[in-house]
């Protein structure tokens, strides 16, 4: 009988402190710049997506050593999305009011993104999705707050095929071959499909479509395919636990590595570490950055970092690829926020209105991105109110056994091809929006 | 004491059939739904409204809709994720292909499409029962899944497979707003949560249960198996249908077929076994359970770690936060295998002589 009055007023208890918890946290910090970080710590992308959040919470650690953005020191607070795209739209609502309002949103899940592009217009926060999201969003006339910085899906697909096009001596020589993607079965995999379809148009090469259901360790079936129809070329565009399944399957079927190319996503450390030297040869098309252990930056996360034991992660990961990618999200939030600082008044928190404007305003150039500690890590961004990319550079990386090789030069993702298919998708987003093209005024503003 | 029904005369069989014949039960849920509609929209901040209060309310609604055919019924189904799917899916192409239409129109356009396929996978319960017929709608599940990610006329041929709807509108009334979405939702559920205890309490849902408790002997006594558990999915999947095309439109404004997976109808069953079986309130209990208990672990943990001095990770949170959850329906189900809706209406007992012990 007590029992059941516990269980009973444990039910009720928790109801009301539910309220209770999520409004009492206190918000009285003053001249801070809040970042919210959603992670992915667990769940099926945890070995990828812990680094990223671990490089996002060092590099904004750095910048508080540096001393802050004009004296404005970051605060970052993290909230646990799993990959889940509920879990992530609480994580939103969550953090985005909090220490005087989010700065900006780095989601780090495609589905994810897709869910906030509808809401950050009525909260007017701005959101990063550096190589990930929405393709279309490149198009900042219509997609104000949606910030495709560095590269979306379409950049990684149209340079990866440059590079298998440079290996075979040309565009014209992929005439009649046949390339297969395979593909993790959900918006995030799918948005890499159109640039595909368009360069097998182009060039008439054959397509052959491989969707991996998430969370991917389940392929059989795909590489048995592989197995029968022998395509010239597998491009993967997994991620999490779908990867090392992938390339392993892939070496049981006795698929060459050295035909197989990743993505961005499909292409780091933990992706292959397990599979060791059996993965040797296997590429993967970088965003700008790759592993980068010598680099400045690094350096210096080591030393006024992790010397003085505040490092988020273990320190033998520093460097690596997706943690490079959670540095330079971080250190393109912070650069979007200086730059609207140097417009809004130095040293005062900027408004996440006001950090739209500066990441719609970057200019990074190379003796900026030097000066950062950035040098031969990226190329310079720049960004206006039509082009919330900036810069669409990337290199390829190849496997060898134990770490990431360079295998190629910059390669640029061709424009003149991209730019069409993502202002034709925007406006098809817009018309079913109904929503129109944002005025010259409103780039001003 | 103050719970009692003695001096209450009822003088007409109208009196004796309403739904609460007790008038403290009228008075508190009348008082609950005043509150709900009036109270929590000044008490409310937009966290709680969009992260909290809205997928409480809608997950309520489908919970209604899954206690129905499974509750009530006794055909437990794993399709209630897809019959959701469907839901948003087909209130989505009607409402982004015909013009101008409305937005209420659309939702329950949904919930009819919901219906259809729902009664078509009904129809292997007529054959197979109990675990048998939770593989067999299993089969919905897998099929919508396919359906949704596979045919480009569901997506309106979206190179992503991810669907948006915005500039949501009823009558004039432009819903945006965290309060005016919750009120839109609270309006769905109240209705079809009234609706739903009505029909549980007549014919239809007296077979429903007849069939549940035993279908031999039901048919024996005159009622047609076919009907009672068709109709049964009939509704179950119509309501769960409207609280799809609310969970797409209103909470998330864009999804993809991994909205609706396999998880969901889990999630929605549990909702239903912690809730309890066969009970409308119970559907609101389990819907709490499930979607609060997580969110509240998630950020009472950090906050009882700084009570104690300890700075927990964010992965630690959330490992925590599943052992702690698993535990709790553990501990739940133990101490009261009928649901939460079980020790409810034990509370109510107990209060017929509180606070005298006799």
């Amino acid at each position: 009988m007590k029992f059941r009055q516990i269980a009973l007023g444990l039910a009720l208890a928790t109801a009301g402190l539910t309220g209770v918890v999520s409004t009492s946290v206190a918000t009285a910090q003053e001249k801070v710049q809040f970042f919210p970080s959603l992670t992915g710590r667990t769940g099926p992308v945890a070995p990828n997506a812990t680094q990223f959040a671990n490089g996002y919470a060092d590099y904004m650690k750095l910048v508080n050593a540096r001393g802050g953005i004009n004296g404005v020191m970051t605060l970052v607070e993290e909230c646990e999305t799993a990959y889940a795209t509920d879990r992530g739209v609480e994580c939103y609502e969550r953090l985005k009011g909090k220490h005087g309002g989010a700065t900006v949103f780095q989601p780090l899940s495609t589905g994810i993104t897709f869910a906030l592009t509808e809401k950050i217009p009525a909260d007017k926060i701005p959101m990063i999705t550096s190589g990930y999201g929405r393709s279309d969003s490149a198009d900042g006339d219509i997609f104000k707050w949606n910030f495709p910085l560095i590269g979306h899906y379409w950049v990684a697909g149209d340079t990866v095929l440059q590079h298998i096009a440079n290996k075979e001596g040309g565009w014209d020589k992929l005439k009649g071959k046949k390339i297969a993607v395979a593909y993790h079965d959900s918006p995030f995999g799918k948005e890499l499909l159109p640039i595909m379809e368009e360069r097998a148009k182009k060039h008439g090469f054959q397509l052959q479509l491989l969707p991996i259901p998430a969370p991917g360790v389940e392929q059989k079936a795909i590489w048995l395919q592989v197995r029968q129809q022998r395509p010239d070329y597998v491009v993967l565009q997994t991620w999490g636990v779908m990867t090392p399944t992938a390339i392993r399957e892939a070496i049981a079927v006795g698929y060459p590595r050295e035909k197989m190319f990743g993505t961005w996503w499909s292409g780091a450390e933990p992706d292959l570490k397990d599979v060791g030297a059996a993965a040797k040869g296997y590429s993967a098309v970088m965003m700008q950055h790759g592993a980068e252990p010598q680099s400045d930056v690094v350096k210096q996360i080591l030393s006024m970092v992790y010397d003085k034991g505040q490092g988020v992660g273990p320190r033998n990961e520093v460097g690596q690829v997706l943690y490079m990618r959670g540095v330079v999200g971080a250190m393109l939030s912070v650069e979007g926020a200086r730059t609207a600082q140097a417009k809004f008044g130095k040293g005062k928190p900027v408004t996440p209105e006001q950090a739209r404007w500066g990441y719609e305003n970057l200019n990074l150039t190379q003796a900026d991105l030097d000066a950062l500690g950035f040098k031969d890590v990226m190329r310079p961004v720049a960004t206006t109110c039509s082009d919330h990319m900036g810069s669409a550079w990337a290199r390829v990386h190849t496997w060898d056994g134990t770490k990431f090789v360079w295998a190629s030069g910059w390669l640029q993702a061709d424009k003149t091809l991209i730019d069409p298919m993502v202002k034709a998708s925007a406006e098809k987003y817009a018309a079913e929006k109904k929503m129109a093209r944002r005025s010259k005024e409103d780039c001003q503003s | 004491m103050f719970y009692r029904e003695n001096g209450q005369f009822k003088i007409a069989y109208r009196a004796d059939q309403q739904i609460f014949p007790i008038a403290q039960d009228r008075w508190a849920v009348l008082a609950l739904i005043a509150f709900a509609f009036i109270g929590v929209p000044f008490l409310a901040d937009g966290y709680l409204f969009r992260a909290i209060l809205i997928p409480f309310v809608i997950l309520s609604l489908a919970a209604i809709g899954v206690n129905i055919l499974v509750g009530y019924c006794g055909q437990i189904s794993l399709g209630s994720g897809a019959f959701m799917a469907v839901g948003a899916y087909m209130a989505y192409n009607v409402f982004v292909r015909i013009e101008d239409m409305p937005l209420v129109l659309a939702l329950l356009a949904g919930g009819f499409f919901a219906m259809l396929v729902g009664i078509v996978f009904g129809v292997p319960s007529l054959r197979v029962k109990g675990l048998y017929l939770a593989v067999a709608t299993l089969a919905a599940q897998f099929f919508c899944d396919w359906a949704f990610a596979r045919i480009g006329w569901f997506t309106n041929s979206s190179s992503s497979g991810s669907v948006a709807v915005s500039n949501l509108s009823f009558l004039g009334w432009t819903i945006d707003s965290p309060v005016e979405k919750y009120l839109f939702c609270l309006t769905f559920t109240a209705t079809f949560a009234l609706l739903a205890k009505n029909l549980v309490r007549g014919a239809i849902g007296r077979e429903w249960m007849a069939i549940r408790d035993m279908d031999v002997a039901a048919a024996v006594i005159g009622i047609r198996p076919m009907y009672a558990k068709l109709s049964a999915f009939a509704v179950s999947s119509f309501i769960i249908g409207v609280a799809g095309g609310l969970w797409a439109f209103v909470h998330l404004g864009s999804w993809e077929p991994a909205a609706f997976s396999i998880d969901r109808s889990f999630q929605l069953l549990f909702m239903v076994i912690i809730g309890g079986m066969g009970s409308i309130m119970g559907s609101f209990f389990g819907a709490a359970f499930i979607v609060i208990l997580p969110i509240f672990l998630n950020q009472a943990l950090p906050w009882v770690g700084s009570l104690i001095g300890v700075t927990v990770s964010t992965a630690m949170i959330s490992h925590a936060e599943f052992m702690i959850f698993g535990v709790l329906i553990v501990w739940f189900l133990i101490a009261e295998p009928h649901g939460l809706a079980k020790l409810w209406s034990i509370g109510k007992q107990k209060l017929r002589l509180w606070p005298f012990p006799h």
